[in-house]
C-alpha cells in the first residue's frame, strides 16, 4: 500500500538565498500591520471597552434600521447594531447583536438601561428573545486589558527564558522575535479586518503563541543536533538541512492542526468564530515564522559553532550517524 | 531490542482504562445528572419512590461525576461584585461613637464637654472644649482599643486616635483595617452562599477573587437581574432610637443623627441616632408569623448580648419611641411600653405573608456587612447554550473523523495506532475534566479540538523520525526504537513550551481564558502520555506478533 507523502522525501529546498528578502519582507508586514494598528485601531469587545452587549433572536427578519430607531430614541449614547449570519441558523433564527456603549463614569452596569433597550426591541419585534446579555463596567474592562497584556508578554518572557536555558541565547532571540511577529501581525489582522477583539482572542493569541513555539523549537532541535553532526559546514548548509528534515513533520502537523480548525471554523457556530479565525491565522504565520523569522534571525546573529563534547569529534566527518545529546547509546 | 517491561505495560492499560471509566458517565449525560440530583435530593429530603427510580437510572458502583458544563453551554448567569468593604470601617465607627462619649463624660472636668464633628466617612472626630484636657482625652479613647485579632495584626490594637487641634479623632488602624476587609469578605461569600444555596440552584459557583470581589455564577438561573435580587438585597436591620419625628426629608438631623423615611406613612420621615441599640448581626431566629390581629408579622430572637442590649435600652427608656429600621427605611417605630427582657419581638408592618416570609430568611441569613457594586454581569439563555452545545459536538466530530483519516493515509497502520492513540486521549481528557470537577466551556472545547489537531504532532514527529532512520538501512525495530528515542527531546520542549503558556493563561486568566487553558494544559499531558507510550504500546505488541521485515509506513 502506497501511503500519502505531501513532501518528497529528499526535498533539499534552498530556503536561506533570499534570508534578506524575506527578513526585510516580514518587516514591512509588521511597519503594515503598526500602522494598520494604529489608524484603524482594534475593535474592542465589551471585556476590554466596558458596555453591554445584547443577542437577540426573532422569527422574523432582523431590521437593522428599525432596530437603531428604537434605540437611538432612548438617548443612551452610542450603540451599534449588527445582524449575525450563520449557517448553522434555521429560518426561524434571525439573529442580531446590541452593543451599547459604557454609560459614563458608572462602575457597575445598570440594569434600567438594559430593560429600556429591551423594551425598545420589543416594541419593533414583539416575539424578539434575548438570549443573551453581557455588561461590563468600565472598571473591570480596564484591568481586563492590563492582565491580558500581561499574560501575552509572560508568556513570551517564560518562553525566552525556557529556550536560553535548553538552548542558546541566539535561538531564545530568534524564537522570542518569531513570536513577537505573529503576535503583532494577529493584531494587525484584527485591526484591519475589525473582528471583535475580546478576551477569547488572547487565549488565541497565547495559543498561537504556543503553537508557533512548538514549530520553532521543533526545526530548532533538528538543527541543534545537526550542528553537532556536520561541525564543519557553513551554518547557512545546516539550517537548510534542518528545516528540510523537519519540512515533511512541519507541514503534516500544520495540516492536521488547520483541518481541525477549519472544521470549527465552518461548523462551531458564530459565537467563537472569531476566535478560530485568530487560530488560523497563527498557524499560518506561526509556520512561516519558524523558517523565515526565527531561522533567519539564528542565520543572522550566528551561533557557537563548538557543541561537542570531546568523545564526539570522531564522528563529525557528517557521514555516519551523529549522537545526539539526548541518545548516549551508539549502533 | 524493542521490549516494554510487563509491569509497565499493566501500568499503561490501567490508566487508560481508569480514564475511560471516569469519562464513561459523559456519555449518559441527562441520565446521570437525574440520578445525581436524585441521589441529593434523597439526601436531603428524605427517600420517595420516584426518587429511587430516578437514582436506580444509573448504577451505585460506576462513577458518576461529570463534566460540568459552563454557563455558554447550559446558560444561566454571572456576577462579578465588588465589595465596599469601607462600609465597614464607617458603621464601626458609628457604633464606637457611644462608648467614646461615655469615656469622655466621666472626665468631663479635664476635658470639658464634647461635640461629634462630621468628618470623612471611616473616622469619627469628637470636638472638646478645653484643648488642654487633650492629652487626657487621647488616653482615655486609647484605652478603649482592643488588640486586633488576626494572624498577621499580632500586636497591634485596632484604633488610631490622633489629637487634631481641639478634636480627637480616631479611625481603623491599618492592621484593624485588613483583618476588618478579610472578615467582611469571609462573611459576604458565607451570606452570598447561604442565600443561594436557599433558592436551591444546581451547582452554583461563588468565589473570592482578588482581595474584595467575589464571582458568583449561577446555571439554569434565568437572569442576572434575577440573581441580584436574591444576593443583592442587604437586609440590614438595627434598632435605633428616635429623636423626633417630621414631614421634612431636609430638616437638619445634628451630628450624630440621621434622617431616614418611613416605610409606609408617605411623607413621614424621622430623625434618628446614628449609633443603633442593636443591629441585625446578633439575630438568632427569625420566622414569618402573625401579629395578635392576624396580620403578617415577622419574630425575632437575639442571642444573649443583644438581648442584654435590648433589655437594659428598654428598662430605661420606657414612654420613649425607638425604631425598627430596614435598610434605611423606618418599618415601625413603636413607643416603649415596658422592659422587654428576653430578647424577643415582634416586628409588624403592611407586609403580605410572602414579604414577611422573605423578610424572614434574609434575617436569618444575615445582613450583608457592606454593599455591593456589580462589575460584570452576563445573562446567557439556555437556547444558546444548547445552539454552542450541538455546533460543539459537530464540530469535534468533523475535526476528528478528518484527521483520523488523513493520519490513516498518510501512515497507514501506524496511523492507525496513532488514531487509537488519539481517541484514547479524548476519552482521558473527558475523564480527568469529570474527576477533578472542571467546567467545560466553548473556549475548552475549542481547546480540545486544538489537541486533536496537535497531539497527533508528538506522533507525526515519531512516525517522520522513523521513516528517516529506516532510510539508514537499520532493521526496523532499532528505527522503531531510534525514532522514539531521538524524536523525544523535540517532543518534550515542544510541549514544555506549550504548557508554560497553559499555566500563564490558567494563572491569569478568568472566566472563558480559563476553561481554554484546562484543557489545552490537560490536552498536552494525555496526548503525551498517548502518544510516547500507548502507541508505543500498541506498535510493540503489533510487532512481537508479526516480526515483520520491512515497515510500511
Amino acid at each position: 500500500m502506497r501511503h500519502l507523502r505531501l513532501v518528497k522525501d529528499d526535498t533539499s529546498f534552498d530556503f536561506f538565498k533570499h534570508w534578506k528578502l524575506w527578513l526585510g519582507i516580514s518587516g514591512v508586514m509588521l511597519m503594515l500591520a503598526m500602522v494598520s494598528f494604529g489608524v484603524r485601531g482594534l475593535n474592542y469587545g465589551i471585556d476590554f471597552m466596558g458596555g453591554t452587549t445584547i443577542r437577540t433572536e426573532s422569527a422574523q427578519p432582523v431590521d437593522v434600521g428599525a432596530y437603531r430607531q428604537a434605540i437611538d430614541a432612548l438617548g443612551i449614547g452610542d450603540s451599534t447594531i449588527s445582524e449575525v449570519f450563520d449557517p448553522s441558523f434555521g429560518p426561524e433564527q434571525n439573529v442580531a447583536m446590541v452593543r451599547i456603549q459604557a454609560q459614563d463614569d458608572e462602575e457597575a452596569v445598570t440594569p434600567e438601561t438594559i430593560a429600556a433597550v429591551e423594551a425598545a426591541l420589543q416594541g419593533v419585534a414583539p416575539d424578539i428573545r434575548f438570549v443573551s446579555v453581557e455588561s461590563v463596567g468600565p472598571k473591570v474592562s480596564g484591568e481586563l486589558i492590563q492582565t491580558a497584556f500581561l499574560a501575552v508578554a509572560l508568556a513570551i518572557g517564560a518562553v525566552l527564558v525556557y529556550i536560553w536555558l535548553r538552548f542558546e541565547w541566539q535561538f531564545a532571540v530568534g524564537a522570542v522575535l518569531a513570536l513577537v511577529h505573529d503576535v503583532l501581525l494577529t493584531i494587525g489582522v484584527f485591526s484591519e479586518v475589525g473582528i471583535r477583539f475580546d478576551l477569547s482572542i488572547i487565549a488565541a493569541l497565547l495559543t498561537i503563541v504556543g503553537y508557533s513555539l512548538n514549530d520553532t523549537v521543533v526545526v530548532f532541535d533538528r538543527v541543534r543536533e545537526n550542528l553537532i553532526k556536520y561541525k564543519k559546514r557553513p551554518l547557512k548548509e545546516v539550517l537548510n538541512i534542518s528545516i528540510n528534515e523537519t519540512l515533511s513533520r512541519t507541514i503534516m502537523t500544520s495540516l492536521t492542526t488547520l483541518l481541525a480548525l477549519f472544521a470549527l471554523f465552518a461548523l462551531g457556530g458564530d459565537v467563537i468564530r472569531g476566535f478560530v479565525f485568530a487560530m488560523i491565522w497563527g498557524v499560518f504565520v506561526g509556520t512561516y515564522s519558524s523558517i523565515f523569522v526565527a531561522s533567519a534571525l539564528l542565520l543572522w546573529l550566528g551561533v557557537k559553532r563548538d557543541w561537542s563534547k570531546p568523545d564526539a569529534e570522531a564522528e563529525a566527518n557528517g557521514t555516519s550517524k551523529a549522537k545526539g545529546p539526548s541518545a548516549g547509546a551508539s549502533v | 531490542m524493542l521490549q516494554i517491561d510487563t509491569w509497565k505495560r499493566v501500568l499503561i492499560w490501567a490508566l487508560v482504562v481508569a480514564g475511560l471509566v471516569l469519562a464513561a458517565p459523559n456519555l449518559f449525560y441527562s441520565r446521570v445528572e437525574t440520578h445525581n440530583d436524585a441521589v441529593k435530593a434523597i439526601e436531603t429530603s428524605g427517600s420517595t419512590a420516584e426518587l429511587e427510580a430516578q437514582a436506580g437510572q444509573w448504577p451505585e458502583w460506576l462513577p458518576s461525576d461529570l463534566v460540568n458544563l459552563g454557563l455558554d453551554l447550559r446558560g444561566g448567569a454571572h456576577l462579578l461584585a465588588e465589595v465596599r468593604v469601607a462600609d465597614v470601617y464607617q458603621s464601626r465607627m458609628e457604633a464606637l461613637w457611644p462608648d467614646v462619649r461615655d469615656a469622655l463624660r466621666g472626665a468631663r472636668d479635664e476635658v470639658g464637654t464634647i461635640r461629634l464633628q462630621n468628618s470623612e466617612p471611616g473616622t469619627l472626630r469628637v470636638r472638646i472644649s478645653n484643648p488642654d484636657g487633650m492629652a487626657r482625652a487621647l488616653e482615655l479613647v486609647r484605652a478603649l482599643a482592643q488588640p486586633v485579632v488576626s494572624l498577621t495584626g499580632a500586636g497591634a490594637t485596632d484604633l488610631e486616635v490622633s489629637g487634631d487641634g481641639s478634636d480627637v479623632v480616631v479611625q481603623l488602624s491599618e492592621a484593624e483595617r485588613q483583618a476588618t476587609d478579610e472578615r467582611t469578605m469571609r462573611q459576604s461569600l458565607e451570606i452570598i452562599r447561604r442565600r443561594i444555596d436557599e433558592v436551591g440552584t444546581r451547582e452554583p459557583t461563588i468565589q473570592r477573587q482578588g482581595s474584595d470581589r467575589i464571582l458568583i455564577q449561577v446555571p439554569g438561573i434565568g437572569s442576572a437581574t434575577e440573581l441580584k435580587d436574591i444576593i443583592g438585597t442587604t437586609a440590614q436591620l438595627t434598632f435605633q432610637p428616635v429623636v423626633s419625628r417630621t414631614t421634612n426629608p431636609n430638616e437638619s438631623a445634628g451630628s450624630g443623627n440621621e434622617v431616614l423615611p418611613s416605610l409606609d406613612e408617605d411623607g413621614v420621615y424621622y430623625v434618628l441616632e446614628q449609633a443603633p441599640v442593636v443591629t441585625g448581626e446578633e439575630l438568632v431566629d427569625s420566622q414569618p408569623s402573625f401579629d395578635q390581629n392576624g396580620r403578617p408579622a415577622v419574630t425575632f430572637r437575639f442571642n444573649p448580648s443583644g438581648a442584654r442590649k435590648f433589655g437594659d435600652y428598654t428598662a430605661e427608656n420606657i414612654g420613649s419611641p425607638f425604631a425598627i429600621v430596614l435598610d434605611d427605611e423606618v418599618i415601625s417605630a413603636p413607643v416603649i411600653q415596658s422592659h422587654i427582657a428576653g430578647g424577643s419581638g415582634i416586628i409588624t408592618g403592611n407586609f403580605s405573608v410572602e414579604e414577611s416570609t422573605n423578610l424572614a430568611v434574609l434575617l436569618r441569613a444575615g445582613a450583608l456587612p457592606a454593599g455591593l457594586d456589580f462589575l460584570e454581569e452576563r445573562t446567557i439563555g439556555p437556547e444558546l447554550g444548547q445552539d454552542s452545545i450541538d455546533a460543539g459536538k459537530l464540530a469535534t466530530g468533523v475535526a476528528f473523523a478528518a484527521v483520523l483519516i488523513f493520519m490513516a493515509l498518510t501512515y497507514g497502520l501506524f496511523g492507525i495506532f496513532a488514531n487509537v492513540a488519539l481517541i484514547l486521549n479524548i476519552g482521558l481528557i473527558m475523564g480527568i475534566l469529570s474527576a477533578i470537577g472542571a467546567t467545560l466551556t466553548l473556549p475548552g472545547i475549542a481547546g480540545i479540538v486544538l489537541t486533536v489537531g496537535m497531539a497527533v504532532d508528538a506522533n507525526v514527529l515519531i512516525f517522520e523520525r522513523i521513516r528517516e532512520e529506516l532510510k539508514s538501512a537499520r532493521g526496523p525495530a532499532r528505527a522503531i526504537e531510534l525514532g522514539y528515542e531521538r524524536a523525544l527531546s523535540a517532543i518534550i520542549d515542544a510541549n514544555l513550551t506549550t504548557i508554560i503558556t497553559a499555566v500563564i493563561l490558567y494563572v491569569i486568566g478568568s472566566g472563558p481564558v480559563r476553561g481554554f487553558a484546562i484543557t489545552l494544559g490537560l490536552g498536552i499531558v494525555t496526548s503525551v502520555f498517548t502518544a510516547i507510550w500507548v502507541t508505543r504500546l500498541l506498535i510493540v505488541i503489533w510487532f512481537e506478533r508479526r516480526r515483520p521485515r520491512t515497515l510500511e509506513i
